[in-house]
């Protein structure tokens, strides 16, 4: 049977941990499986856990009047998702919800925070690999406000 | 040099603003050869004259398709022209998609926008034989599902289990529950062996530079990325120099070149 801290081990956030980083880690996972159109978290709320998507696609999503809600990114298998859970005051900034069924590993944040302000290498880790994610989306983000498609005449 | 005379045979609308035309040739012979990335110049008569990628199928050679994005005035009048309108063309022109290379081994097609025109004929050589070929995948990113270019095709391929087909949006429209976000990001959830891989990218620059820096990220060698390059082509033939790029003609070196061979140019931003 497949452990929950081999299951951790496997995803791309965790490459590189040492043992008693992945034990930490997968002591605040849990399995979780969202249905299509399931929530996963809503704008406002606390950010106390965060998810390692292993197979399917959440939209990140932020609900306009009139319009409802706006796609603004997919996260898929092998991906992080949320980051608000590190940071204080650690409030989702939007929404995430399921657009196909999808299974992800939930990781406690509040726990992680807890066992990081007594093990700052484990912090570290976790910010290094969070920073990794925030530096990438950051860069998407810029690409896709660049409307790159746009014929210049 | 000379434009020979070929008619529209049918013409079809793939978004709000690009289209693709079968052409006929008038005085030729039946057949066109051409090799997947190659390009012709179009003419409309009493208009001007373009430089435009082949995007249909290199193997069935008695059809030549085009796809245009109409944006400007020459563009704009090809998107005009009706059924037996007749247009100049000349080519084939350039040098193309290096397929067979990426033979036994894995092929990352990536496509940005209307750069999914002279890369589809890659998609048709590939799959017509695609024993011959590690895992393939096809990653493509325009503005909106809108903008789609071959839609219907993308899904038929999509289906497909020898070919990864990962399609993304940089703004979803309602119902959309694709992907969404720069084409950049289906990198990381393609499955090939950046060790014993081809990339083959075609899209705005911007795109094709931040694509090739994720290709390395990935552990991909620039001798294994090709890319292509667009300037303002006239002659085609490399006569005319508008569309040199340092010691290269896009025209006639390129416009499809291996990126350790064109990369430093890119960023000199004088040229």
């Amino acid at each position: 049977m497949e452990t929950l801290e081999r299951i951790v081990a496997d995803h791309p956030f965790a490459r590189g941990l040492d043992r008693r980083h992945l034990e930490l880690l997968a002591g605040c996972a849990s399995n979780v499986r969202f249905e299509t159109n399931q929530v996963a978290f809503h704008e406002g709320e606390e950010a106390n856990e965060f998810y390692l998507i292993r197979e399917g696609k959440m939209a990140v999503e932020l609900h306009a009047p009139e319009r409802g809600p706006i796609n603004i990114l997919t996260v898929g298998g092998g991906e992080v998702l949320g980051w608000s859970w590190l940071v204080p005051p650690y409030r989702w900034s939007f929404d995430a919800r399921a657009i196909e069924p999808t299974r992800a590993i939930a990781l406690d944040g509040k726990c992680l925070r807890e066992k990081s302000e007594r093990d700052n290498e484990l912090g570290y880790q976790l910010h290094k690999r969070i920073a990794q994610i925030m530096e990438e989306r950051l860069q998407a983000t810029r690409l896709q406000l660049l409307n790159l498609y746009e014929v210049h005449t | 040099m000379v434009p020979q005379p070929w008619c529209v045979r049918r013409s079809w609308w793939e978004t709000d603003d690009s289209f693709s035309f079968e052409l006929q040739a008038q005085n030729e012979g039946p057949t066109f050869q051409f090799s997947p990335g190659q390009f012709n110049m179009l003419y409309v008569f009493g208009i001007g004259e373009v430089p435009i990628s082949i995007s249909g199928n290199s193997a069935k050679a008695e059809t030549l398709i085009h796809t245009v994005r109409a944006v400007g005035p020459t563009t704009r009048a090809l998107g005009d022209l009706k059924r037996g309108a007749p247009l100049g063309v000349r080519g084939p022109f350039g040098s193309g998609w290096p397929v067979d290379e990426a033979m036994g081994k894995d092929l990352l097609i990536v496509a940005g926008g209307i750069g999914m025109a002279p890369l589809r004929p890659v998609v048709y050589a590939v799959l017509a034989r695609r024993q011959q070929f590690g895992r393939v995948c096809l990653l493509y990113g325009t503005r909106t599902p809108d903008d789609i270019l071959y839609a219907k095709e993308l899904q038929k391929w999509g289906k497909r289990t020898d070919l990864e087909t990962l399609v993304t949006v940089d703004r979803a429209s309602p119902g959309w529950t694709g992907n969404v976000g720069v084409v950049t990001t289906l990198i990381a959830r393609a499955q090939f062996d950046p060790q014993h891989a081809i990339a083959m990218v075609c899209g705005p620059e911007i795109m094709m530079r931040f694509t090739v820096r994720e290709l390395q990220t990935r552990g991909m060698r620039s001798d294994g990325i090709h890319i292509s390059m667009e300037r303002n082509m006239k002659c085609a033939v490399g006569f005319c120099g508008h569309c040199q790029f340092g010691p290269t003609f896009i025209c006639k070196d390129g416009p499809i070149f291996r990126y350790d061979k064109i990369g430093h140019l890119l960023a000199i931003r004088e040229i």
